[in-house]
Parts: C-alpha cells; sequence; structure tokens
C-alpha cells in the first residue's frame, strides 16, 4: 500500500502530476521524433539518381492511377533469390524523388523495380494491350485504352512545383521546359542531348510507336527507366548498412 | 450492494478511496502479463544493442554488436553459392560448346541451370516454355531465323539482335516499303508471298508482284523467297509466321516493316558460363540443329 500512499502525493498535486506526465510523453515522443533528425543519414549517396523527367512523372501518375502498385511491387529485398531473379537489390536512394514512394509489399505480379530495359518497348506495348499475348498464365487486365488516349500536359509544371516543395529538386529552367519536355522525350527527332542535359540517361524515343503522344508512351517511359538510373558496375556498398 | 461486491469484500484489497461510501478494488494485473510487458521493455532495449537501430551517424544506423547486416548476409549466401557453382562454371566455359553433351555432369548443369535462366530473362518473350508468341520466335521448331546450330544460338544470345548496347549485335530490320513501292506493287507482291506461302492468292497480281519481289525483297528473302540466316531473313515459303501469314498482316509487314529486338545478353549481365547454360538448353528444346 505504501505506493499507493506516494502516488496519491501525484495525484493531489496537479503541478506535479503535470510535470511527471509531460516527462513520461517525452520520452515516447523524442523516441519517435529525435531519429526524424537523422533521417538523410538513412540514405545512402548514390551517384545517378535524378528527378523523373515530365513524361516519365506523367507515366507514375498513370501506373499510381491504374493501381498497378496493388500488384506489382518496386522493392527488390536483399535476398539471392530476389537479387537472381530481379537484379541488385534496391536502394533507399533510388526511391527519394517518389512522392509517395511505390515499395509494397503485395506481388501479384513481379517486382518492377528493375524493369527497366529488361524488355522491348513493342513487347511493353504488346504486353499492356494484351498481357495473355505474351504471359499466357497471366491475370493481368488489359490497359490498350492506353494506346488510344492522348496525352495532355495538362498541370505538369504544377505537379513538379509541388513535388520541388517536399524536396525533389526540380530547377526553374527544368519546370519551364516541362511541356516540350513531356513531348519532345517522346519524339526520335527531337534533340535528345538537349533533354539529357536536364535528366542524365532519358531515353528519347516513340516508346508506343505511333505518331500521337499517347498514355501509353508515358507509362513506358516510365517503365523503361525503372531501376536502370544507378550504375551498379561501379557502385560499392557499404556493408554494414 | 450486490451480491458480488459482498463476496469480494474483504477478499481483494481497496485502494483506500471512498466516495459517498463507493469503495475502489485494487485488483492486480495479471502477473504473467505484467511480466511479459516489462519483458517486451527489456528486450527492446537489448535488441537495440545488438542489432543496427538508431539511425544517429553520417555512415546510416548505429550497427549493433552483433555485426548484423542483410547485404553481409546477402553477400556470404551469394559467395557460397558461386563458390560451389564455380567449378563447373569455368569447365563450362574451357570445353568446346559442342562437347557439353559429352559430359554428363555438365549437360545436367548446363541443361538445368539453362532452364532457370531461361524462365528468368527469356520466358517473357519466348514463352515459359519456348513456344514464342507473335513477334517473338517460338524455339521449340526447327525454323531458325539466325541459325539453329549451338553456336548460331550461342552468338545470338550473346550479342542479341537489333540491340543498339551492342556493336556486335546481329542487324535486321525489314523496312517500310508504303513511301518505296507504288500501292499496285504492294498489292502484287503481298499476293506473290501469299502465292510462295502456298496460300490462296490472285494469280494476276502474283504474277506481277514476282518482278516487284525480285527487284526488292530477293536481295534478303532470297529468289526463291527462303530466306537467308546471314541477315536474318524469315523463310516466306513455308507456313510458319513471325508476325502472321495472312493477307493483312503480310500488308502490314510489307507496308511498315519490321523491326523486332532481342537483348545482347554479354550486356545484360549474364556472364559467358550462363549464356552457353543457355544456348545449351535452348538448342535442347527441340529445334537445335
Amino acid at each position: 500500500m505504501s505506493l499507493w500512499k506516494k502516488h496519491q502525493k501525484i495525484e493531489k498535486n496537479v503541478t506535479l502530476l503535470f510535470i511527471l506526465s509531460l516527462l513520461v510523453v517525452s520520452i515516447g515522443g523524442l523516441v519517435e521524433i529525435v531519429p526524424l533528425f537523422y533521417i538523410d543519414n538513412t540514405i545512402e549517396k548514390v551517384e545517378g539518381v535524378r528527378p523523373y523527367s515530365p513524361l516519365e512523372l506523367k507515366g507514375r501518375d498513370i501506373y499510381i492511377r491504374e493501381g498497378c502498385y496493388v500488384c506489382h511491387s518496386q522493392m527488390i529485398r536483399p535476398m539471392r533469390d530476389e537479387v537472381e531473379r530481379y537484379g541488385h537489390y534496391s536502394l533507399a536512394a533510388e526511391s527519394m524523388y517518389d512522392h509517395p514512394f511505390q515499395w509494397g509489399s503485395k506481388r501479384t505480379g513481379p517486382d518492377l523495380a528493375r524493369v527497366g530495359g529488361r524488355y522491348s518497348d513493342q513487347w511493353h506495348v504488346d504486353h499492356l494491350t494484351d498481357p495473355q499475348s505474351v504471359v499466357p498464365g497471366s491475370i493481368m487486365p488489359k490497359y490498350g485504352f492506353l494506346k488510344r488516349t492522348k496525352l495532355e500536359p495538362g498541370d505538369i509544371k504544377a505537379e513538379m512545383k509541388v513535388l520541388r516543395t517536399l524536396g525533389v529538386p526540380y530547377t526553374d529552367e527544368m519546370i519551364q521546359k516541362a511541356e516540350e519536355d513531356l513531348v519532345n522525350q517522346a519524339d526520335p527527332d527531337a534533340d535528345a542531348e538537349d533533354i539529357q542535359s536536364r535528366y542524365p540517361k532519358a531515353v528519347v524515343r516513340n516508346f508506343d510507336g505511333q505518331p500521337e503522344l499517347t498514355e501509353m508512351d508515358a507509362l513506358i517511359a516510365y517503365l523503361q527507366m525503372l531501376g536502370t538510373l544507378v550504375d551498379f558496375s561501379t557502385f560499392q556498398p557499404v556493408v554494414s548498412r | 450492494m450486490s451480491k458480488k461486491d459482498d463476496k469480494k469484500k474483504g477478499q481483494v484489497e481497496t485502494t483506500g478511496h471512498v466516495w459517498d461510501g463507493i469503495e475502489e478494488f485494487n485488483n492486480p494485473l495479471p502477473r504473467w502479463w505484467l511480466w511479459t510487458f516489462y519483458g517486451t521493455i527489456i528486450w527492446g532495449i537489448i535488441y537495440t544493442i545488438l542489432y543496427p537501430a538508431w539511425p544517429i551517424s553520417s555512415q546510416g544506423a548505429t550497427p549493433g554488436v552483433l555485426g548484423y547486416s542483410s547485404r553481409a548476409e546477402l553477400q556470404a549466401e551469394m559467395d557460397r553459392f558461386d563458390a560451389r557453382l564455380k567449378p563447373l562454371k569455368e569447365k563450362i566455359v574451357a570445353v568446346d560448346l559442342a562437347a557439353i553433351k559429352d559430359d554428363p555432369q555438365l549437360a545436367d548443369f548446363a541443361r538445368r541451370g539453362g532452364k532457370a535462366l531461361f524462365a528468368t530473362w527469356c520466358s517473357q518473350c519466348h514463352g515459359s516454355g519456348g513456344q514464342g508468341a507473335k513477334g517473338y520466335p517460338n524455339l521449340l521448331d526447327d525454323e531458325w531465323l539466325w541459325g539453329g546450330t549451338l553456336d548460331a544460338i550461342h552468338t545470338t544470345i550473346q550479342h542479341g539482335v537489333n540491340d543498339e548496347h551492342d556493336e556486335d549485335t546481329r542487324t535486321s530490320e525489314m523496312p517500310a516499303w508504303k513511301d518505296q513501292l507504288e500501292p499496285a506493287e504492294i498489292d502484287n507482291v503481298v499476293q506473290y508471298v501469299l502465292k510462295i506461302s502456298g496460300q490462296e492468292h490472285d494469280a494476276a497480281k502474283a504474277e506481277a508482284g514476282a518482278t516487284v519481289f525480285a527487284d526488292n525483297c530477293a536481295a534478303c528473302h532470297g529468289d526463291d523467297g527462303k530466306g537467308d540466316q546471314e541477315t536474318g531473313a524469315p523463310d516466306l515459303t513455308n507456313a510458319i509466321w513471325l508476325y502472321g501469314g495472312d493477307e493483312a498482316t503480310i500488308r502490314e509487314t510489307v507496308e511498315n516493316g519490321r523491326k523486332g529486338v532481342m537483348p545482347s545478353w554479354s550486356k545484360r549481365g549474364l556472364d559467358e558460363a550462363e549464356i552457353r547454360q543457355v544456348a545449351f538448353y535452348v538448342h535442347s528444346l527441340g529445334g537445335g540443329q
């Protein structure tokens, strides 16, 4: 009973109760909040990762709009079976410009973190139009309508500005030229070097094989760059991570 | 007072608080629960000491005294398998491609490994059994664009077809004839292709198409339309089609051209031993020459 008697002191003294409550709550708060100040430390510095080009960003929007993430993860875990199948394990830096990230944990379909460059554009067109034509057992729905839906720049500039406030380093030049970059990246006759000066390694070509700029172009441009930015032939992992 | 309270009174301690005659029981928490709770707190502290936990250094999280790292664990696992496969990999690269089948252990290694690699890298286009799909060659039959010998298959896998990343890649392109030929000429040559592939056709148009074919198409597809494995030009006289052999599809092919791409696997991360495994596996699927 002695503990109860002591506790009565706290219960009967509102100032003491307040101070001690604050102390207890602040422990929980500190444990949860302080590590956030060091969150940058958790992202390994990696060369090559850049913000999405406008066309890739639009493709990513379509990816999210169509719910691709419901069945596809974008996170290769550091396990042998995954590395053998999908490629080098994912690095935090590779999704640092993703808002929100597309890691996921549900794999009805395969992981897509390194799908970029793995198939030809034509394969992607065939597969998105009629997945069963190339993967007979697939249960993936058909997305052929993307080929018939014209891609409008819409509010791409505004979107990039919003992303900038979230920490994606889009420059004024990138935002200013967003609309032309969006169109030009799917035009094989456009000045590829000009786009690559802003978005290194950006692939400039007609992704869906049709003259018009469609949502299919954007989605394939996005898929074809996934996981391709970091050069793993020169990347040295910090083993302690 | 209820019956229940009567029973408990005196058996359970009260807190000593009394409000209007109502007392408060001091029922303790079950001991097992309480100790489990304390245990989790202690375990939480021990865990952060043993394993990587707090992200407060510039090198990432505090390393933990056990030195555990998922990357190191993966590396050890990869190394373990690499070490086990190394003797076989060295052997398969050292021997002549044609000699793999003579060594049962090596042949087994090539077939199983090739099958796994095929499922990972090739099946998306060529099908899980190698049956192909429209635009992606069937690997089970004895019809080959670039040759069905072990060496030819090996080269195709090694350098790919029309892969801009590999300067040694096989290159082949069916041009788009839409702007090169008159519509009537295209009509005629389509009929001619239908004729040589043994399908229903318009005899008069096919007759006229023969000249168009000889002038424009024979350079790659050969005078007799039987194709040429040196340039990857398909045989047009058999009933095997990559894109389709009906009139509409042939017309589409002639008008817009075709340029299939196969990746160069030497540039895409497969090593020589793996390429040999896949080549051996594909060769063994039924069509190998």
